[in-house]
């Protein structure tokens, strides 16, 4: 037994250096959402408020009820006042008016239903879906080259233009020539800093905490249960545990007669 | 027909009752025999509670799914969003949910330890082959059940993945496109295929599968369970005619698993309720993206639990192909000059091989490729036959024979590894040589388990009191 232990261990040494090879090559590298905000019921109103106000004009969330935001300590009448559209009753889904066909003709891509983006986005190796929609929401700046006259860092070519750019304002994005490593004949952009042209209505800092809320608020959004999912675990871990001492001891207690 | 009993005078109505019963229904018969009276050796190790916990986990999976398929929408314009209803909507949906999505690979987890177990102990060797072989038609009806599922929530990968594999069919020479036009019910996957893999999920499969439980554990009863020592307990028996090495299951092994259920439902819950994706192993998080047909993903990986034969299948390319015919070549050959066959079986040699080539460069690499993944698993069900050392237990086996299943265990995990990464240059090559060695294993294994020096097995089992 020890030496099929020991010879799968050896083993999984020379595994190892596969690994790297096989990680997401290239992009830009995702950027850590602040997760401390996901037990922030403020944060997460606050999110819900922005996402109301700049997503939901484009995209739906048609899997996520208006009332479910009673899990993050929304009431009714608060719904009602800061968040519904004036035809839309709390029980309701969060559709969008925005025809997808046109949104097609418009902008190249129908914007994609938002209930779950967080947990579609996520990538073995590079971070969850919040890191990237984290980084995705702080790495736009102006490109005079794309219809839209916005590009991303995290999705080159985006479609989408800079919804929440008057918070931020704008920002140009400033590249060095530099060496293909996989060419040396060839050289290639690399991002080494953004550049501010107009300023938003927050400062950076302000800005980083808004969209922090705002992918907090989508995180959660994709599992509404989540927190009570971790809240029942520990429960039942806590229950399991005991049954384990209980098991092991009932075990033992009919095993000692056997000889 | 056995006579009629009559309870004994004073008997409380609960004894009256099991009489009449047992008048009319073999029911305390049929505890004994599977319980209370049905001897297990008493010196099992940990490698023994999968197949309790194997029973366990496909009870969970039929209860939850009976709940499930009271929300779900088997249509291909409702299933994603009926999954998100359940997720959402129906109290205690996504626990239901959870439970089945990661009870499908706990189940695949638990059962690839139980075989590993028959295989180090030498559970399938006489008189156990049926025991063996009612557990692989179960593996084999548990990939189908396992992948005709994962196609419910009609998610990318859902998706993709099922467009593959039933792609692979088309793969056949001759019927191959008919037959995946059958399984799909329609020219893409669609609409009648998820109907279809809906209807085998919940009905069909588990159906046979649940024969197949029954089938396996019978057998098993009948001839009685191995040990780690691969001794048989009936042989040395006590005066009343029960092995001496033997313990009653009932009560030994009920507490002793419920235990062992336990550990087990403790480490499943810290899954399920602190990573359901399992880092996107069990749910991928491409299939969070409503299947679109119009849209390929960038690399399509089917779950954890297929990958190894995944592998194999990408591993087998033209070049895969020629190595093969040459090994078969040299295989011939080797049969042909030191075989000691007579003249007419040589030459029977011979021409088969020489057909067989030809087929193998005939055919393309893609349908050898199935057949290979095919072949990986049908190999399972022929291993009581091709293991022909003279002791059962790897205990009293040569000591480099643990290196070889330790090689073959390392390169099923590497397969695996390499199944869930888009494809490399290194990878394949890495792939190919564990399809040759997974290969190996079981086909050269009439020659190896017999080679070396083994240690005399006792007559009793060796057990150390707790």
């Amino acid at each position: 037994m020890k030496k099929i232990l020991l010879s799968l261990l050896i083993a999984f040494g020379f595994l190892l250096p596969l690994a790297p090879a096989a990680a997401n090559e290239g992009g830009y590298p995702w950027d850590s959402f602040p997760r401390a905000k996901m037990t922030d019921q403020a944060a997460l109103q606050n999110g819900a408020r922005i996402f109301t106000n700049y997503c939901l004009n484009c995209h739906s969330a048609t899997y996520m009820r208006y009332n479910r935001l009673h899990d993050i300590g929304l009431s009714d009448d608060e719904i009602r006042k800061n968040l519904l559209f004036a035809t839309d009753k709390v029980g309701d889904t969060m559709k969008t008016t925005l025809d997808p066909r046109q949104a097609k003709d418009w902008f190249g891509a129908a914007p994609p239903d938002l209930s779950v983006i967080a947990r579609s986005r996520a990538e073995m190796g590079k971070g969850s879906g919040a890191d990237y929609l984290y980084t995705l929401w702080r790495t736009f700046y102006r490109d005079d080259a794309k219809p839209t006259g916005w590009n991303n860092l995290a999705f080159p070519d985006i479609a989408m233009p800079h919804a929440l750019w008057q918070l931020q304002g704008e920002r140009r994005a400033r590249f060095a020539e530099v060496k293909d490593p996989h060419d040396e004949g060839k050289t290639t952009h690399r991002f080494v800093g953004f550049e501010q042209i107009t300023p938003g209505a927050l400062d950076e800092r302000q800005y980083d905490e808004a969209v922090g809320d705002l992918v907090a608020y989508l995180q959660w959004m994709g599992e509404p249960a989540q927190g009570t999912r971790v809240r029942i675990g520990v429960g039942v871990l806590v229950f399991l545990g005991l049954l384990v001492l209980i098991t092991w001891r009932l075990s033992s207690a009919y095993w000692r007669s056997v000889h | 027909m056995a006579e009629m009993q009559t309870a004994p005078a004073g008997a409380g109505p609960g004894q009256r009752l099991l009489t009449w019963v047992d008048n009319r229904f073999p029911l305390t018969k049929l505890y004994n025999e599977h319980m209370a009276q049905y001897y297990a050796p008493k010196n099992f190790n940990i490698w023994y509670v999968f197949g309790s916990l194997a029973l366990l986990v496909l009870v969970m999976q039929i209860l939850t799914g009976i709940f499930l398929t009271m929300h779900y929408k088997p249509d291909a314009a409702k299933a994603f969003e009926s999954v998100e209803y359940i997720m959402r909507d129906v109290p205690w949906g996504w626990l239901v949910r959870y439970m089945h999505s990661t009870g499908a690979s706990a189940f695949f987890i638990v059962v690839y330890l139980h075989m590993f177990r028959g295989l180090i102990y030498g559970s399938y060797r006489k008189p156990r082959e049926l025991v063996w072989l009612f557990g692989c038609a179960i593996f084999l009806c548990l990939m189908a059940e396992a992948f005709m599922g994962y196609l419910l929530p009609w998610g990318q990968m859902s998706y993709w993945g099922a467009q593959v594999i039933v792609n692979l069919f088309s793969a056949i020479p001759f019927i191959g496109p008919d037959l995946s036009l059958l399984i799909r019910g329609d020219y893409v996957v669609g609409d009648a295929t998820l109907n279809r893999f809906f209807s085998f999920h919940v009905i069909a499969v588990p159906l046979v599968l649940l024969g197949l439980v029954a089938a396996h554990l019978i057998a098993l009863h009948e001839v009685g369970s191995n040990n780690p020592d691969g001794v048989e307990i009936k042989d040395s028996k006590d005066a009343r005619g029960n092995p001496v090495d033997g313990i009653p299951f009932h009560p030994y092994y009920t507490v002793h698993d419920i235990y062992a259920v336990s550990v087990f439902l403790f480490i499943f819950s810290l899954v399920l309720f602190f990573a359901p994706e399992g880092g996107g192993y069990f749910l991928e998080f491409n299939n969070f993206i409503e299947a679109n047909p119009l849209k390929t993903p960038p690399h399509i990986a089917p779950v954890w639990y297929f990958t190894p034969y995944y592998s194999m299948l990408r591993a087998t390319t033209d070049l895969m192909v020629n190595v093969l015919a040459v090994i078969l070549a040299v295989a011939a050959a080797l049969a042909i000059l030191r075989g000691g066959f007579s003249a007419m079986a040589k030459i029977a040699i011979a021409v088969a091989a020489l057909i067989a080539v030809f087929l193998l460069k005939t055919f393309d690499a893609k349908f050898w490729g199935v057949v290979v993944m095919g072949g990986a698993v049908l190999i399972l069900f022929v291993l009581p036959w091709l293991d022909r050392s003279p002791v059962k237990s790897i205990r009293y086996r040569p000591g480099w024979h643990r290196i070889v299943y330790g090689v073959f265990v390392f390169f099923f995990l590497v397969l695996g590894y390499l199944g869930s990464q888009p494809p490399s240059a290194i990878g394949n090559y890495v792939s190919q040589i564990g399809t040759l060695v997974y290969f190996g294993f079981f086909l050269l294994m009439p020659w190896w388990s017999r080679v070396g020096i083994f240690k005399p097995v006792p007559s009793r089992v060796t057990f150390q009191s707790h």
